[in-house]
């Protein structure tokens, strides 16, 4: 038939090659550079956060040095990498701020933006956000 | 309320002046020929332009659809809010490149999101979505057939973006069931002397996202075939999509039509340019 179909097979061969091809690679905490990777993504998001008009007003009590560790601690546990995230639930700790969807999208773009500054490959950046976007229903409208 | 109307007509004038919504790019796909939001022929489940909760967005757009005997060309606008409401319009003016002479429509389309967050929940977003279509040069389609110079289509999409699936690459899928009476979408008018009932058929996309900016994508629009004078078939495309920022992008693609009034193997471009606000 035509030339659509014949690209769908091509992009479901891919998706079951790409499935198979997961096994022997580096973990995500390793793709996302190990312990100084996750730093500067860390300090990275910090600063975007400080610079976000939209977002900076919940931030207004945080404790920035708590924050900080346990942000590089939960991204370290999340990705595969030798910690065990200590701090609350995401519910717990978002319960309170009424945080929209735009405030969402806000910082999910102020991550992708730090992410492309490190030069973090797509597929890495990709299973980041596949671990962090289902956190929306425990972090939104609390 | 006022202010809430004027501003995102303000925003059209004076784009400098006014920031993008907040959600990510490339999440409000492009404009459809009908002016929805979606790829370049089906009606997707994500709003126009990137307005998030609480935020207004606005686009303008132009397609032009050229294959081997017709060409369709396609100016529309629409705006958007709180990530919720879309309020569109589009106008066509169908060419008949070698019959002679153009069918022109208007389509006015509204789309009501109602569950699931494209890129956040498990669940994919719904919207409910209708397009009111008033055409413009109904002599023709009358004379070959057609019940009524306007129709109303009626929609439900679902739309997902699903990380990391094709060489790392998210990909974006979009399945939508439309109750139509339209003949050619609306082009050849709507229902016959015979049959006037509503006929369900399903639209379907598939993208990948090679980047932030740049996707791959095929699409499917399943159509009825009422009208006996000619076959009317199911259309198809493929496209490239460039999100150049959240205030352009640009679609380029391959579509066939199918026959077209009695035209067969309608195959050609497909370009469109979108501004974002």
């Amino acid at each position: 038939m035509s030339f659509s179909t014949k690209l769908t097979v091509i992009l479901l061969s891919a998706l079951l090659l790409s499935g198979c091809s997961q096994t022997n690679s580096p973990s995500l905490y390793q793709q996302l550079g190990g312990a100084a990777g996750i730093e500067a993504i860390t300090d990275g998001l910090l600063h975007e956060i400080e610079h976000d008009h939209r977002i900076v007003h919940h931030f207004a009590d945080t404790d920035i040095a708590r924050f900080r560790r346990l942000l590089a601690e939960q991204l370290c546990d999340l990705s595969g990498g030798p910690c065990v995230y200590s701090g609350g639930t995401m519910q717990q700790s978002h319960t309170g701020f009424n945080i929209s969807l735009a405030d969402y999208d806000a910082l999910v773009e102020g991550l992708i933006k730090v992410m492309q500054q490190q030069n973090i490959s797509i597929s890495a950046q990709n299973q980041l956000l596949a671990l962090l976007a289902p956190m929306y229903k425990d972090i939104s409208y609390r | 309320m006022t202010l809430k109307v004027l501003l995102p007509l303000a925003c059209l004038l004076a784009s400098t002046a006014c920031q993008a919504g907040s959600r990510i790019i490339a999440t409000g796909g492009a404009s459809s020929i009908e002016g929805s939001a979606g790829g370049g022929i089906v009606p997707w489940a994500v709003l126009n332009g990137y307005a998030s909760s609480d935020e207004w967005g606005a686009t303008a757009f132009a397609s032009q659809v050229g294959v081997d005997d017709f060409t369709l060309k396609v100016q529309g606008a629409s705006v958007s809010y709180d990530n919720r409401w879309e309020w569109s319009f589009a106008r066509q003016s169908f060419k008949l490149d070698t019959l002679g002479g153009q069918l022109r429509q208007d389509v006015f389309g509204m789309k009501y999101h109602l569950a699931g967050e494209l890129l956040y929940t498990a669940l994919p977003q719904f919207s409910l979505g209708l397009q009111y279509k008033k055409q413009r040069d109904f002599a023709l389609p009358q004379a070959v057939g057609a019940h009524n110079d306007s129709g109303l289509d009626f929609y439900l999409a679902a739309s997902k973006v699903l990380f990391n699936q094709v060489a790392g690459r998210n990909v974006l899928l979009n399945a939508t069931l439309r109750a139509t009476r339209a003949n050619q979408t609306g082009l050849l008018g709507f229902g016959t002397a015979g049959d006037n009932s509503y006929q369900f058929v399903f639209e379907g996309s598939a993208v990948v996202l090679l980047n932030y900016n740049l996707a791959l994508g095929v699409e499917f629009k399943q159509k009825p075939n009422q009208l006996a004078f000619a076959n009317e078939q199911h259309w198809r495309d493929i496209f490239a999509a460039w999100f150049v920022n959240k205030h352009l992008s640009l679609v380029a693609g391959f579509a066939d039509l199918g026959s077209i009034a009695g035209l067969d193997q309608q195959q050609g471009y497909y370009l469109s340019v979108e501004g974002a606000w």
